[in-house]
């Protein structure tokens, strides 16, 4: 029998070691061994060890994803906040702008009205000089004329001054 | 290890562990040691040994296999609480892998099983777990792969099968077997189909099993004969070599995969048992 044994070991070695039955009960002794010493460092240990791990994370995670948001909020808030100043600041110097610019505008209608016074003012006074003057050269041309024509027939004909006639007759010449 | 040594302990097991009878590495070596020329042996990983002494291998013996799922253990540890020891709110890069891992499993109970089937969450995590810890620690040079041995997947294939058919009835009583009954089929197709489902059902555990063991094995078997190959052809080895990285990569992909295919299929049989209804 024991023969027999060993032939079929034999036969079946060089073939297949796995075959081979003899080994069968020490194989499965200590794989059930390792099984059950895998199984239950992983569900003692490990496992819970790891399942809390990716629970404190998801945990952690959503957190941080709450705070974040509530930031976003907060930042939106701050922004429209922003933009209302802005808004309104612009709005208020858009209406300074719009009044000083009356005011300017104002100002400057009164300047020019009393501008165009004066102008129109120093403008009548100038035409009245110029009046005055232009008589003035008017008389001053009869009297040089008047004065010349004495002189002139005083030298071409001494005989025939006549002062008067002279006068007279300068005067009608210019007034012609 | 010399061929020497071997035949020197193959002597011994014929005489002391005769009743044994079963000491695979020795009886390998021994099988070895007729052939010649070309030495490849892809399957010889695979065998079980004892770390200790020459001993036959018995069920508490400390073998390679207690080894290796004793490191995987450690694997699980480092990373699930070693890795996650800060429980900081901005994590490490250890408690991110952790962290990722323990969602990616969660979020796949949750979609394909249903929030119910969250109960089940840690046995899925431990599944999980362990066949991707021991994949890739299968993929370390030297290593042992645990999970390419039918007798381990076999007992976590088993061990969803009866849980999930335990649930099922202690949920849904006998309206679980509704989920052989397919009432949207014409009433004289029911018992066929009612047959068929049957079998599929009680064939689950084959395929579990053997979809993981068969896909790790075979890998592994390949990149050995590819550096058997490399072995023997001196500077031409840079083919195998480069065959060997290639193979490591999708190897590697595998690793994940097998362990994420395992854990997905053990979701929807256990959605079935939650929801027997098609």
């Amino acid at each position: 029998m024991a023969d027999e044994a060993h032939g079929a070991a034999e036969a079946a070695a060089p073939g297949m070691p796995q075959l081979d039955f003899s080994t069968f009960s020490n194989q499965i002794f200590w794989l059930v061994i390792a099984i059950v010493a895998i199984y239950l460092i992983l569900s003692r240990v490990a496992l819970p060890r790891i399942g809390a791990v990716l629970a404190e994370r998801n945990g952690t995670i959503t957190n941080d994803i709450a705070a974040a948001e509530d930031l976003k909020r907060q930042a939106a808030e701050a922004e429209d906040a922003y933009n209302k100043a802005l808004a309104d600041a612009r709005a208020e110097a858009q209406a300074i702008a719009a009044e000083v610019r009356e005011e300017i505008k104002a100002d400057l209608a009164d300047a020019t009205a009393k501008a165009d016074a004066d102008i129109s003012a120093k403008a009548a006074e100038s035409a009245a000089r110029i009046e005055e003057v232009r008589a003035g050269a008017l008389e001053a041309v009869e009297a040089v004329a008047k004065d010349t024509a004495a002189e002139i027939v005083a030298a071409l004909a001494p005989a025939a001054a006549d002062e008067s006639a002279i006068a007279a007759a300068v005067t009608n010449r210019v007034k012609g | 290890m010399s061929e020497d040594a071997h035949s020197e302990e193959t002597v011994d097991a014929h005489g002391a562990e005769a009743a044994h009878g079963a000491d695979a590495g020795h009886a390998a070596d021994a099988a070895h040691g007729a052939e010649g020329g070309l030495q490849i042996h892809p399957m010889d990983q695979f065998i079980v040994e004892p770390l200790f002494g020459d001993g036959g291998i018995g069920m508490f013996s400390i073998t390679n296999v207690t080894l290796w799922l004793f490191l995987a253990v450690i694997a699980v540890v480092l990373l699930m609480v070693v890795g996650t020891r800060g429980r900081a709110i901005v994590p490490s890069r250890a408690q991110s892998v952790a962290e990722l891992t323990y969602g990616f499993i969660r979020k796949m109970v949750e979609d394909v099983a249903g929030k119910d089937a969250l109960v089940f969450f840690p046995y899925i995590m431990t599944l999980f777990l362990f066949i991707l810890m021991a994949n890739f620690l299968g993929l370390l040079p030297m290593s042992f792969t645990t999970t390419s041995h039918i007798a381990v997947t076999a007992v976590l294939a088993m061990a969803v099968f009866l849980t999930v058919t335990a649930v099922g009835f202690i949920k849904n009583g006998v309206g679980f077997l509704g989920l052989f009954w397919v009432s949207s089929a014409p009433m004289a197709l029911r018992p066929i189909l009612a047959i068929i489902e049957l079998i599929s059902y009680f064939v689950r555990p084959v395929s579990h099993s053997i979809r993981l063991a068969g896909n790790v094995m075979a890998g592994h078997a390949v990149i050995k004969v590819f550096a058997g190959f490399a072995g023997v052809l001196g500077l031409g080895a840079v083919a195998p070599v480069i065959a060997i990285t290639a193979v490591y990569g999708l190897e590697v992909l595998v690793a994940f995969i097998q362990a994420y295919v395992f854990t997905i299929l053990t979701c929807v049989y256990l959605k079935d048992a939650l929801h027997p209804s098609h």
